[in-house]
C-alpha cells in the first residue's frame, strides 16, 4: 500500500511529505503518491524506542500482557520495546526469551524485544545462558535483573566480562541492597517527617561509581537503569569524560515528580527507585538535555489494584509509564524552551536503539528507512484519566494535565495509531 | 473545631490544641466522681482495632470508650482474620459493614491511619493509636495537657509558650517524638531533641530548636522544663544504630547524676513502658519529679476529649 503523510514537520523544523510504500519510507519531499493524510502541525519522528517495560508475562498477567503492554506502548508512541526479565518464569534462558518474543510478533503492534536476566532466577549468584539467549532466535543483547541490584560485585565483573564475547550489555539496576532494607521512599526531610525507612542517594551512586570501575577495567558495556539521583548524574559524568562505555537512563517520573507526593501515602507514588527531590529532578532534566543523561527508559511497571489499594508499606512498588513518556519529555525537551526535537528523537528513539542493536528501529527519517514512524502533535493538551490500555490502573498523572499527543504511530508501515485511536489489529 | 478524623498532631491548630485541653480537662472531672460516666458516645460502636501489642494504649482508649458509654469492640491482630492475611482494605470493610462508628486503630506501616481515613472503605471516623515510625497524636495531647497541669496557672485556656522541652532517646523510630515536636511547637513550647547521630534524623531537627549529641552538653545549656525520655527498644541495637546497652545508657541515659544537675523543678516525662535503668534510672522514674502517672492518668481524659470532639462535629454541634 501507498500512501502519503502531508505537510509533516520534520524534527529539524521543516516541512515536507512522507510517502510510505509497503513497510518502507519511499521518499522524503514534495512527492505525493496514493492516499494523502494531512499531517500539518504534526511533528513526524522515529519510532519511539523502551529500553525498560515490565509486560509481565509469563506469569503476571492479570497485572499486563505482551498485547495489553503493546497497546499502551503503540498509544504512547512506540514501535519497539524491550520487556523486562522479571516474570515467572524468569527470562533466565532462551526458551522464556523466544516465548516472549513469539508473544510480541502474535501482537504485532510494537517490536518486542526480550531483556534476559543476568543471573538464574535473578538470584544474584549464578550467571544465566547469556549466550544461549542472544544466540537464540531472540536475539538478545541487553541482560538485566532489573528490580534487583546485581550487588556481588565478582558476579557484576563477571557478568560484565562475558557479554563481550557477544557484544552484549548489563543494564543494572543500581541499589546497594544493605543500604535499603526495608526502605520505603527517598531519605530525606519527608521520609524522616512522615516515619518512613529511608533510601539513601548513596544506595544507588556507591553501586554506579563500582560498576563504572568494573566496567572500565573490564572495557564492557555497562547500562544503569533508571538514574535517579544529582550524585548519580556526577558518576556518570565523571565516568563518561574517562572513556567508559557508560549509558544511563532515566525515567519520566523522575523527571517530573518529587517524593512531596508521598504526603498523601497514596501507594501509586509508590516506585523503585523512589520519586526524590526537586533538587534532583532539576539535575536530572539537565543531565538528559546535556547528553549526561543518553535516553528515557519508562519503567512502565503494571501491578493490580489490591497491591495498591492498601498501606504504603504494603504496596508494590512501581507506576505505569508508556503512554504519558512522550509528553514529559515534551515537557521537559521542548516546552521548557531548552532543546530540540532532534533530541527529542534521540533520547525516545535514536540512542535506545543503537544500544540494544535494533537496526529497524531509530533510523533517520529517509527514502529507504523502515516506516516506523510516530506522528505528534506538541500543541495538544490533554487531561489524564486512568491507565489507558494497559491492564493496570497504577497511573500516577491522574488528574494531571501534561502536553501532546501521539496522533499516528506507525509500525512497518502499518498504522497502530490512529488520530489518537488504537488501530487493532485484523488477523 | 471540625475534628472528622485524629491522624496528626499536625491537624490541630493552636486553638483546637487548647480547647481539646480544656475539653481533657472536663473529662479529668468525670474521673473523680462517683459514677464515672458520660452518654455522649451512647448508641455508638468504638473498634479498637490493634495490629501491634500494646497494653496501656489499648486499656487507656477502652476507658475513655466506656465512659462515654460507647460500645467498644476490641480486635487484636492476633487471633482475628488479619493473621491469616486478610488485606487492610477487607478488615476495614468488615468493620464497616458491621456499622462502626469509630475505628481506633494501630498499625505498623506508618501512614495506615492517614490511607483509612482518606480511603473509601469507611465512612466512620479514624483515631491514629500510633501508625509505624509515624505518629502517635493521643499520646502528644496527653503529654501537652500534662505539661499545662505543671506549669499554667490557670486549668482552661492556656497554650504552653516559652516551656523548654528536651526530647531524649531514638528520635528516628519514635511516633511519640514526632507527634511531640508538631503540637509542642504550635502550641508554642520550645523543643530541643538529644540523641546519638545515628537516630536523629536532620529531617526532624528542623522542625525544633536544635539538636545535641551529647546530653550533657545539653543540659549545661538547655534550662529545661521539661525531659522526654523515649524507650529504646533492643531491635534498633541488633540493626547497629549504637553498639550496647551499656554505651547507651551511660551517654544517653537519664541517670541520677544528669537528673542532678538539671532545674530542680524540671519534670520527667515518658510514654512507656519504660526500660528502668537503660534510658531512665529508678530513682528518677519514681521521684516527686516523674510526671509519668499523670501522663497514664492524663492519657483517658485527653482520649475521651478526642472522641467527644469527633462525634460533635460528625453532628454538626462544632
Amino acid at each position: 500500500m501507498i500512501f502519503t503523510l502531508r505537510n509533516v514537520t520534520l524534527p529539524t523544523g521543516e516541512t515536507s511529505n512522507v510517502v510510505i510504500n509497503g513497510e518502507k519510507i519511499d521518499s522524503v519531499g514534495p512527492e505525493v503518491l496514493g492516499e494523502t493524510i494531512d499531517c500539518t502541525g504534526l511533528i513526524v519522528l522515529p519510532g519511539f524506542v523502551d529500553l525498560h517495560t515490565h509486560l509481565r508475562q509469563p506469569g503476571f498477567e492479570q497485572s499486563e500482557t505482551v498485547l495489553s503492554g503493546s497497546k499502551a506502548a503503540a498509544m504512547g508512541g512506540y514501535t519497539a520495546v524491550h520487556a523486562m526479565a522479571n516474570t515467572i518464569p524468569v527470562a533466565d534462558n532462551a526458551g522464556v526469551v523466544e516465548q516472549i518474543q513469539s508473544l510480541g510478533v502474535e501482537a504485532g503492534l510494537v517490536e518486542v524485544q526480550p531483556i534476559g536476566a543476568v543471573t538464574l532466577g535473578l538470584n544474584g549468584e549464578v550467571l544465566s545462558q547469556m549466550g544461549s539467549m542472544n544466540q537464540s532466535k531472540a536475539k538478545v543483547t541487553i541482560f538485566s535483573d532489573d528490580g534487583k541490584c546485581v550487588s556481588d560485585a565478582l558476579v557484576m565483573r563477571r557478568a560484565l566480562t562475558y557479554v563481550k564475547a557477544f557484544d552484549g550489555v548489563i543494564a543494572q539496576h543500581a541499589q546497594e541492597p544493605q543500604l535499603t532494607k526495608n526502605a520505603q521512599m527517598n531519605e530525606g526531610s519527608v521520609s524522616a517527617e512522615l516515619g518512613l525507612a529511608g533510601w539513601p542517594a548513596v544506595a544507588e551512586e556507591s553501586i554506579i561509581a563500582r560498576d563504572i570501575m568494573l566496567a572500565e577495567v573490564t572495557g564492557s558495556r555497562l547500562h544503569v537503569c533508571h538514574v535517579s539521583t544529582r550524585g548519580s548524574v556526577e558518576q556518570i559524568r565523571l565516568g563518561k569524560q574517562r572513556g567508559v562505555k557508560v549509558t544511563a537512563e532515566v525515567t519520566p517520573h523522575h523527571l517530573l515528580l518529587t517524593d512531596d507526593l508521598v504526603r498523601s501515602y497514596d501507594p501509586v507514588f509508590k516506585v523503585n527507585p523512589p520519586l526524590r527531590t526537586k533538587d534532583d529532578v532539576e539535575a536530572l532534566r539537565s543531565a538528559l538535555i546535556d547528553g549526561t543523561i543518553d535516553i528515557i527508559g519508562t519503567d512502565h511497571a503494571p501491578h493490580p489494584e489490591e497491591s495498591k489499594d492498601c498501606e504504603w508499606s504494603a504496596a508494590a512498588f512501581g507506576m505505569l509509564g508508556l503512554e504519558t513518556a512522550a509528553s514529559i519529555a515534551q515537557l521537559v525537551l521542548i516546552d521548557s524552551g531548552k532543546s530540540s526535537w532532534s533530541r527529542f528523537a534521540e533520547v525516545m528513539s535514536i540512542t535506545p536503539a543503537k544500544i540494544s542493536g535494533l537496526n529497524h528501529q531509530g533510523q533517520e527519517i529517509l527514502a529507504g528507512s523502515i516506516a516506523n514512524l510516530v506522528l505528534i502533535n506538541p500543541e495538544v493538551k490533554r487531561l489524564i484519566l486512568d491507565g489507558g490500555q494497559s491492564k493496570s490502573n497504577n497511573q500516577p498523572y491522574t488528574g494531571m494535565t501534561l502536553p501532546g499527543t501521539v496522533a499516528h504511530t506507525l509500525f512497518r508501515g502499518v498504522f497502530t495509531v490512529r488520530n489518537s485511536e488504537l488501530v487493532e489489529r485484523v488477523q | 473545631m471540625n475534628l472528622r478524623h485524629f491522624i496528626s498532631a499536625s491537624d490541630l491548630s493552636r486553638e483546637d490544641a487548647i480547647a481539646l485541653m480544656d475539653t481533657t480537662h472536663e473529662m479529668s472531672q468525670v474521673g473523680e466522681r462517683d459514677v464515672k460516666k458520660l452518654p455522649s458516645l451512647r448508641g455508638r460502636t468504638v473498634v479498637n482495632l490493634f495490629y501491634e501489642d500494646s497494653t496501656r494504649t489499648r486499656v487507656s482508649f477502652e476507658v475513655a470508650e466506656k465512659r462515654l458509654s460507647a460500645d467498644v469492640i476490641n480486635v487484636s491482630a492476633k487471633g482475628s482474620s488479619v493473621s491469616k492475611g486478610e488485606s487492610l482494605k477487607d478488615t476495614i470493610q468488615t468493620l464497616a459493614a458491621i456499622s462502626a462508628d469509630i475505628i481506633v486503630m494501630r498499625h505498623g506501616a506508618s501512614g495506615a491511619a492517614h490511607k483509612l481515613a482518606t480511603s473509601d472503605w469507611f465512612q466512620g471516623s479514624v483515631v491514629n493509636a500510633g501508625d509505624g515510625t509515624h505518629e502517635h497524636p493521643t499520646q502528644a495531647l496527653l503529654d501537652a495537657y500534662t505539661l499545662r497541669t505543671k506549669f499554667s496557672e490557670t486549668p482552661l485556656g492556656a497554650d504552653l509558650a516559652g516551656l523548654k522541652i528536651a526530647i531524649v532517646g531514638d528520635i528516628a523510630h519514635s511516633r511519640v517524638a514526632r507527634s511531640n515536636i508538631l503540637l509542642l511547637k504550635t502550641l508554642g513550647a520550645k523543643v530541643t531533641l538529644i540523641g546519638p547521630p545515628t537516630l536523629l534524623p536532620s529531617g526532624l531537627v528542623v522542625l525544633t530548636e536544635g539538636a545535641f549529641y551529647d546530653f550533657d552538653e545539653a543540659i549545661e545549656t538547655g534550662d529545661f522544663d521539661a525531659v522526654m525520655m523515649l524507650r529504646v527498644q533492643s531491635e534498633r541495637m541488633q540493626a547497629a544504630f549504637f553498639p550496647s546497652e551499656a554505651e547507651y545508657s551511660k551517654l544517653w541515659g537519664l541517670s541520677r547524676d544528669r537528673f542532678a544537675r538539671l532545674s530542680k523543678e524540671v519534670v520527667v516525662m515518658h510514654p512507656g513502658p519504660m526500660n528502668r535503668g537503660l534510658e531512665i534510672d529508678s530513682y528518677v522514674a519514681d521521684s516527686s519529679n516523674s510526671a509519668i502517672l499523670d501522663q497514664v492518668r492524663n492519657g483517658v481524659s485527653a482520649r475521651m476529649a478526642v472522641l467527644f470532639h469527633l462525634t460533635q462535629s460528625e453532628r454538626g454541634l462544632e
